[in-house]
């Protein structure tokens, strides 16, 4: 019988095999790379500390600081206490358990899923957690990423294992592509996906992505998707690996090179493949082809329409379910929109752009191209945080901060910053944000504040007109 | 506590679609390295003003439903961010027991960590519930895998480890180092995929 690419990651992590059925029959799973950051394990080292126990494998587990960094000057002393007293206690724990810390001030700091596939620890075939959500970006490489828990994260340090139910395989595949159609970016397909899927379409799956569409992105775009596989409910984002990957893999600091590296890549590229589409437990078809540029209206990622559309009516939107029908009422009340009007009809105060989602070299290249001669608004006030420091070197050196600069953007130091806000980069309350994140929740920018989710080059454009446009106008 | 087995209270109906860890407990929470004390600020931005005043009309601040230790509530509870701090609140706040449709992933797994027990129901039996809880006791049966209210009876769903590890409350590393030498055999056994 054939196996999905999930099913072969996994059969190869299984290191025991509950066969007691009156107790579930999970499975203890391997777990090759351990990430962490300093928000959500603190509670997991005090746990371990409590009851005398160790890191089983310090060396498979590597950890940064990117939810708290400020995003100014760094040379300064965090002012806010509780921040610098979780990144302290960071460093105290990586010091006392010998893990390996990007600090704050170290040149490879960075958003944590932006750092692993740069410094080369993500690797086709492999288990990788970390105590965020956003894990699901490391699947663009063909690994088995999953965020956890601190409760887990405990159990992972302690054990270097995890105990889990196999997920469900979702296949999800794209006819059409976004190749050679500017103004399309991958940040579109994902939106769209789940927009189509729902937010909890992806509940108890793995989603492998799949086709023409994906297979043309490159690392950073494919990044893009996975990562926001979390925004589809999915428990994971998986894509095949192939030469785009390898390309991608040779040469990082923590991949391996030479002879070996071309071994692994020959298992890789055998191995790592589905066998058939039929060993899906569900498949969905997406068209690329009439693909148009998205936008956020409401507060979830599901609430989303084309640029070219108008705010939707409640009942249309909740086609029937009055419970998404009295959350769509909910969203447009928070968002102060009305229904009916062109989204490209409202102006913007605040343009981000950043995150796990869209803050790697390419995303930023993308959005400087469009800037070039151009001047942001003068009632938006707009900044660039990159993924990473390696990330804002690259970019300084193909001058590109000073195209953002000299446009009216903040140029700033890597971190999380306004994906999330637990840095002083927060909006006001019922300021209006075109943002390359991934989530419009209600306050997660800031309390009151109104998020649009959009594309790096959607953010670009939107800065300089001071509201949404179709940015394909602009190529 | 890690531990549950059974309950009879009446519920706090949230009668709200894919609530987020980030309403839950809102980020500036997220910074305390502990994990009590943040009761408090559960579902801050829906309890409280900008001033620091109480919401009255969102339910928790209902005066009806304080101390009730059942959240009644709708497809998707807890989507979003991984952050445990949502459970955490959740059961510093004095809540042990969550009844939806659905449940998010991640937030589903951290309620089993932290002695909380997410029941699935069907819809309809959830719109059942917040037709009857507003005045009727609603019973839940961990062993009997059983939720009763009013002169109905509904069976849920659960995972056999994870209600073994709720009614005994178990360590779940300590079950898991007891397996120390199958991790070693296979560390020392693995293949060419594995690159680390």
């Amino acid at each position: 019988m054939g196996r999905t690419l999930f099913d072969k990651i996994w059969d190869n992590h299984v290191v025991y095999q509950e066969k007691d059925a009156a107790h579930g029959n999970p499975s203890l799973i391997y777990i090759d790379c351990h990430l962490i950051h300093e928000v959500t394990s603190p509670q997991a080292f005090a746990g371990l500390k409590q009851l005398g126990r160790k890191v089983r494998r310090p060396d498979l587990t590597f950890a940064t600081m990117d939810h708290n960094v400020p995003t100014t000057n760094r040379s300064i002393p965090v002012i806010d206490s509780d921040s610098s007293i979780q990144m302290h206690t960071l460093r105290e724990n990586c010091n006392e358990f010998g893990i390996t810390l990007y600090d704050m001030l170290s040149p490879q700091q960075g958003i944590v899923h932006v750092i692993g596939p740069e410094l080369g620890l993500t690797l086709p075939g492999m288990t990788i957690v970390c105590g965020d959500s956003h894990t699901s970006t490391h699947g663009a490489f063909g690994a088995f990423a999953l965020g956890i828990g601190t409760s887990d994260v405990e159990h992972v340090l302690a054990t270097q294992c995890l105990w889990m139910h196999k997920p469900k395989s979702l296949n999800i595949k794209f006819s059409g592509t976004i190749s050679n159609r500017p103004g399309l970016s991958a940040k579109d397909i994902i939106l769209s996906t789940i927009r189509q899927i729902g937010i909890s379409g992806g509940i108890g799956s793995v989603i492998e992505y799949s086709g023409e569409g994906i297979s043309t992105l490159s690392m950073d775009q494919r990044m893009t998707i996975c990562n926001m596989s979390i925004e589809g409910g999915a428990r994971a984002g998986l894509i095949a690996p192939d030469e785009v990957t390898f390309d991608y893999i040779r040469g990082r600091p923590f991949a391996p090179s030479g002879e070996k590296l071309e071994k692994m890549i020959e298992y890789w590229e055998s191995f790592l493949t589905t066998d058939s589409e039929t060993c899906h437990d569900k498949s969905v078809k997406m068209d690329l082809s009439r693909l148009v540029p998205q936008v956020s209206w409401g507060t979830n990622p599901s609430m989303v329409i084309d640029v070219t559309e108008n705010i939707p009516y409640p009942e249309v939107f909740a086609d029937g379910n009055v419970e998404e029908e009295k959350s769509a009422k909910r969203a447009l009340e928070y968002m102060g929109l009305e229904p009916g009007m062109p989204i490209t009809e409202i102006n913007i105060d605040r343009v981000f752009i950043g995150s796990c989602t869209n803050a790697r070299l390419e995303d930023l290249v993308d959005a400087s191209r469009l800037l070039e001669g151009r001047t942001v608004s003068s009632r938006v006030n707009a900044m660039v945080v990159p993924g990473s420091q390696s990330v804002k070197r690259a970019a300084e050196e193909k001058g590109i901060d000073r195209i953002f600069k000299k446009a009216g953007f903040d140029w700033r130091e890597s971190g999380c910053s306004m994906c999330l806000g637990m840095n002083p980069d927060v909006l006001a309350p019922k300021q209006r944000c075109a943002s390359t994140s991934n989530r419009n929740f209600e306050g997660r920018q800031g309390f009151g504040g109104r998020t649009h989710l959009v594309s790096p080059i959607m953010a670009a454009a939107a800065a300089v007109e001071g509201k949404f446009v179709d940015v394909r106008e602009w190529f | 506590m890690k531990y549950f087995k059974f309950i009879c209270d009446k519920a706090i109906p949230l009668d709200i679609i894919n609530v987020d860890t980030d309403q839950i407990i809102p980020k500036q929470f997220l910074k305390m390295v502990k994990k009590e004390g943040y009761g408090e600020f559960l579902f801050y931005n829906w309890r409280y003003q900008n001033d620091g005043t109480l919401l009255t009309d969102f339910v928790l601040n209902d005066k009806r439903y304080s101390g009730r230790r059942i959240l009644l509530t709708r497809d998707n509870f807890g989507s979003g961010s991984s952050r445990e701090h949502a459970v955490w609140a959740l059961k510093d706040f004095g809540i042990i027991v969550l009844i939806a449709p659905s449940f998010a992933d991640i937030f589903y797994n951290n309620c089993f960590k932290n002695g909380i027990l997410p029941v699935k129901l069907k819809s309809q039996q959830v719109e059942f519930l917040f037709k009857n809880s507003e005045n009727e006791e609603i019973v839940v049966d961990l062993d009997k895998q059983e939720v009763a209210c009013c002169d109905q009876s509904f069976s849920f769903l659960i995972n056999g480890f994870n209600k073994r590890m709720l009614m005994q409350g178990l360590d779940e590393i300590g079950l898991t180092l007891e397996l120390e030498s199958d991790i070693g055999e296979y560390e020392s056994k693995r293949g060419i995929h594995s690159s680390a």
